[in-house]
Order: C-alpha cells, then structure tokens, then sequence
C-alpha cells in the first residue's frame, strides 16, 4: 500500500509543478468528513478529462472522469476508517482535498477477551474481561459507547457492570463467586452480545477426614465428602494419597475422588498408622486396632 | 599398478580369508537348517548345558530350547513362552536377552545347581531376571531344568468401575482472536535442589499440579555460569512422572553430565503443563514398601492394579529425602511385567550406596500405559 500511494503522491507533485506552469481552470469540492460505508458525491469543476484518486490507509479507487460532473461513491465503498486524500489530476493541474472516513457510531461487532477461563473461588478482582468495539467494516469505534458485562452463575443472579469504551475498548475487573461451577461471562454493546465460558472452581480442602472398616483381610477406607473452606465440593479426579505404615513397611495407595469421595483399601496389619492428605492438606489418622 | 595386478591381488586376499574362515568359524555363522543355531558350548558340562540354552533364548528359538529342557514334561512349550515373555503385552515382549551371567553353585554327581542373570535389554534401559537352575546328567550331556514362574491368570469376572475422565475442547481455527482457549493447567514447582554427582549436576525436585484438571508436564533447566550465559539445558526425559492428576505431585531429576557444580552460579527451570484428555484409573496400589539398608540398598514392593484393566508397563518413581525432608535421590523403575488386575506385581529400585545412610524417608509414585490407549 506504501509504494502505490508514494508514486501517487510523486505524481500529484510533479503534476502541480505542472499546474504552476500552465493552470487549468479544475476544481474540486470533497465532503470534509464522511462514516465508513456511506455514499460519498465529490463535485468537480472545469472541462476536459482528469483522474480522480482516493488515497486512504486501505483502499485506493481511480476513476477517469469528465470534469464538470459529480462523482458519487457507492454506499459501502469506501468502508475504512481513517484520512484520505482525494486528488483530481487534470491534462495539467491537480487539485487535492482531504477527506475524513469515520467508523460508524453503532456497534456491529465485539471482540471480547475475557482471562481466565478458569480460576479458584472467591478471588477479588481476578476475573478481567476486555471488549473491543468494531463496526460493521472492522474499524474500532472511536466514539464513547456504552459497554454492560454481565456474569451469571448458575442459579445466582447476574453481576453487572457498565464501563464506557475509551478509543474503542472497555473493560472491568470482576470478583470470583463463592460458589463453584460454570459462570457465563456475557459482553453487550449495542445490539451485540458476546459470550464466554469461566469455570470457577473450588479451592484446596478444607478438611480431610476418613473412615475405615475391616472387609475380610483388608481395611476398607474411605473419605468423607470433601469440600473447600466455602462449601463447594471438591471436583472429582483430585489424588488423595492413603498411606499404610507397619513396622518398616509402607502401603501407599493415590486414589482420585469419585462422587465427591476417595475410597480404597489396604492390607490389614494389627497396629498399623493409616493417614490420608490431598496435596498440602494432611487429614486424620487412625491407628488399626482390629475393629 | 596394473588393473590386473589388484584383480590378482582382491582374488587372492578373498581365498585367504575363506580360509580362515572356514578353519576358525565364529559362533554367529553357525545354522541349521532351520535356522536355529548349534550348540556352541559343550553339554558336557553343567554351566555349557545353561549357557547353551540361554543362547537358544537369545535367538528366540523358543522350540528349541523347550525341546533341550530336563522337565519338560511339567509344562508346556506356551508357559515357558509366557514365563519369558509374558502372556500380556509388556516391557518384556519387546526385550531382548541382551547377555547372561552363569555361575555353578554346585556340583554333585550328576545333579548341579548353577545361579544364572539374564540381562534384557529395552528401550528404557536393561532389567536382570535371576533363576537358579538344576541340571541334571542324561547319558553324556547335562540338561538344564527350568525353574518355571507360571504368570498369574485372572479369573473371568466383571470388575465393576466408575470411570472418570476428563474431554477437552480446544479453541477452533473459526474463533475469532478474542476467544480464549481452555487455561492451561497451574503447576508449580514444589522443590528444586541441586547436587554435584559423578562429576556432572543432578537437579532434584518436585512438581505439583495445584489445579483441577489434569496436565501433561514436562520441566526443562537451564544452567547459568558466572557471566551469566547459558552452560547447558537438559530436560527431566523419563524421570518424571508426565500425567498429573489435580493435587498431585511428581519427582523429577535432570543430569547434566559434564557440568561442574562450582561452575554454576544459578539455574534456570521451566516447567510446562498443558491440557490433555486424561483418566482417573487405573488406581494402582504400592504395597509392602521397604528400603532395605547399604551396601546394596533397594527401595523393594509391590504394585497391585486396583481397576480391572490391564495395565502394559508401570513406571515406578521414587523421591528419596534426609531427616530434614531435604531431597536426597530421585530414582526410577519399569516392572517388566504387565499388571493384571488384583495381581501383585514386585519393582526394586537401586539406591546409590553412598546416598542409602542419609535416606529416611520416601515416597514412591506409579505411571502407567495401556495399548489400549496407545
């Protein structure tokens, strides 16, 4: 895009040191600012041929013309934001005008980013959603919009909050619930809305405790429900660790929770230390006494 | 020289060594007409009766060395394949009898005992399987009784297991750039210790997934010299433990062989994690742990498969720590033989001599691989 639009400008220069040596009686009347996707008119004024040409940061039209006439751009057709030049080259001048393009002021499109898809429960500003404004050519919308984000948890009501779109991007910090599970995180500009998956999940075990009883030759063990420090289950698939210590000898047994529960057993030995922990979390021990 | 002076020449060097060959023949170029090979060592001795049979397991000529067994009649051709090989796909089925240590107990008459060490040979790395065999006299050769480990059979039965696994959807090449892919999994670095051993650096540590979905992880070191610059980078291979399930942790041990201890002026870690479609099962169950005391110090027990599935090859980690909880040693075993379900299955892992007196503590880790998940 560079190269073409340096080789104009070349052009347009020496054309108007032409023009200098021999006027042409050319005129041209552009429209200062236009929104992206409007139809533009440029007027002309003289008699002849000329080129007109539109420079702008991603397009570039030529159209020959009959000066005298009024050129219209279609609706669409010029569709990205930004400064233009508009040149007329005539046989031997050249009259240039500056149009502005714009995005347009309604949002058709959102970006949303929203970190992280997962994290712990009841973390104070750690869930961050960002929301990029976009026109329906892709141009950032510029002007101030109001932007909601809305985080529902299942079966709890929606947190909002509004912010207002700085140089086409807004955004907020939001807290983590107390209560586990899958959070739709939901951005609305306008008319559209974006949506994106958080998992809040529970923290470590709050504690760990478990039962055991004699089945045949083995001790048959098994957890209490685990649950974090707020109440939410601990999810399933996370190692408890049984360990079995008789004399020299160790049994160790890593079991994941299933249903909320982590059961196992092991050998069964008279005065054996039987202990169980889940990460940094160490939870009860029970000395094998036979019964 | 003329071309027919080295034509004369090539002819008479090649009669020469058909020669020698044919007056000193080498082992290797001996064949049947089957293929299998002779006997190479003289069965008129008990040790000559076993080296010749392990030679026969060398070459896999399973019938053949069934076929030079004394008690034969005890089990069939199938057990001795099975006791060697394994009935289920193992370490085993891929190993090859790499070499084979024979050393005579006794000799009576015409009874003997003789202890022999067959050194299988995998991709990760050798195990020794020890048998005492008898050998008895027949006529004028010795026949070699083998001492056959019939492989536990699973009773059919329906082994009831509720299944967990986790399924990821990963990010599509249709999502725009704003939608986020699933988090990685948090792990994090629980403990790092170096130490200076056979003149290279060990790294010693630990890894804990604090998240709760699974990871697949690996830790990578850099080792940083005085000015700063980079004096090598090593990863933890296979010792380490890949899959994490949430809340556990992995010892890990990365060797630089060929650094010095003095030269390092600090390290650089890096472990990685990422999501991966995971199972909670099979539980594997590590009985009987014992560190047997130096000079030959063992961390010996038995891995018993909880889950009804059939577990292929077991990898065994153990962290070694001081009465500080100070990491001492990481090491690790595969057990040669599949994990059948309920069936024990014993490892031994070595520990260094001169480390054994200062262990008091460890902890022992089990991985596992399915062919069915392969």
């Amino acid at each position: 895009m560079r190269a073409p639009a340096f080789t104009l400008a070349t052009a347009l220069l020496l054309s108007s040191c032409l023009g200098l040596a021999a006027a042409q009686d050319i005129s041209l009347h552009a429209p200062a600012s236009v929104q992206a996707g409007d139809a533009v008119s440029i007027q002309t004024g003289g008699s002849g041929k000329a080129v007109l040409y539109i420079v702008g940061p991603g397009q570039v039209v030529r159209r020959d013309i009959q000066l005298g006439e009024t050129i219209s751009l279609e609706a669409g057709e010029m569709h990205d934001a930004g400064h233009y030049i508009v040149a007329l080259a005539g046989s031997s001048s050249t009259q240039t005008a500056d149009l502005v393009v714009t995005s347009a002021t309604e949002p058709t499109k959102v970006n949303f980013l929203a970190k992280p898809s997962r994290l712990a429960v009841d973390r104070k500003n750690a869930i961050s959603g960002v929301a990029y404004v976009f026109d329906a050519f892709g141009n950032l919308v510029l002007r101030p919009t109001k932007v909601s984000f809305d985080l529902s948890e299942n079966g709890s009501a929606t947190r909002s909050e509004e912010a207002t779109s700085h140089n086409g991007v807004a955004w907020v910090r939001l807290d983590s619930a107390q209560k586990a599970g899958r959070a739709d995180f939901e951005v609305r500009a306008g008319n559209v809305s974006v949506k994106r998956i958080v998992q809040q999940v529970p923290g470590e075990p709050c504690t760990l405790h478990m039962n055991a009883r004699a089945v045949g030759d083995r001790v048959e063990l098994q957890t209490d429900p685990l649950r974090d420090c707020a109440g939410n289950p601990v999810p399933d698939g996370t190692i408890v660790t049984f360990k079995e210590t008789y004399g020299g000898d160790e049994t160790t047994v890593d079991v994941p929770l299933k249903r909320g529960i982590a059961q196992t057993s092991v050998p069964m030995r008279q005065g054996a230390n039987i202990s169980v922990a889940t990460g940094v979390v160490i939870g009860n021990e029970i000395r094998w006494s036979g019964r | 020289m003329s071309g027919r002076l080295i034509a004369l020449l090539i002819t008479g060097l090649t009669v020469v060594l058909v020669i020698i060959g044919c007056i000193f023949p080498i082992s290797a170029a001996y064949a049947t007409p089957e293929g299998a090979p002779k006997p190479t060592h003289p069965l008129s001795t008990p040790q000559g009766a076993v080296e010749d049979l392990f030679q026969q397991l060398q070459h896999r000529d399973w019938h053949g060395a069934y076929e030079s067994l004394a008690n034969r009649n005890q089990f069939t051709e199938q057990d001795l394949v099975r006791d060697l090989v394994g009935s289920y796909s193992s370490l085993r089925s891929y190993a090859t009898l790499d070499g084979f240590e024979v050393r005579p107990l006794h000799t009576s008459g015409d009874e003997a005992e003789v202890r022999a060490g067959l050194r299988w040979a995998t991709v990760v790395g050798s195990f020794e399987d020890v048998r005492t065999l008898k050998v008895t006299r027949a006529g004028d050769k010795w026949e070699v009784a083998w001492p056959i480990q019939k492989e536990a059979r699973v009773p059919p039965q329906v082994i009831p297991v509720n299944y967990l696994r986790w399924d990821v959807i990963y990010r599509g090449a249709e999502d725009d750039w704003g939608a986020q892919d699933a988090e990685a999994p948090h792990v994090r670095i629980i403990d790092m210790h170096p130490v200076a051993r056979g003149g290279g650096v060990v790294l010693l540590g630990e890894l804990l997934n604090e998240d709760v979905v699974p990871a697949f992880v690996t830790v990578k070191a850099t080792l940083l010299g005085k000015n700063g610059g980079a004096m090598g980078t090593e990863d933890a291979f296979d010792k380490i433990s890949h899959i994490l399930l949430p809340k556990q942790v992995t010892p890990f041990r990365i060797d630089f062989r060929s650094i010095r201890l003095k030269d390092v002026d600090s390290v650089r870690m890096s472990p990685s994690a990422s999501l991966v479609a995971a199972s909670a099962d099979p539980v594997i169950e590590i009985q009987d742990q014992n560190l047997s005391s130096a000079p030959q110090a063992k961390l010996s027990g038995q891995l018993l498969n909880q889950s009804g599935q059939v577990v292929n090859i077991a990898h065994v980690l153990g962290t070694f720590y001081d009465n500080n909880g100070q990491l001492v040693w990481v090491a690790d075993e595969y057990a040669n033989r599949a994990l059948l379900p309920q069936t024990p299955v014993p490892f031994s892992i070595d520990v260094p001599a001169d480390l054994a007196h200062e262990v008091s503590r460890y902890r022992v880790v089990t991985s596992t691989y399915m062919s069915s998940r392969i």
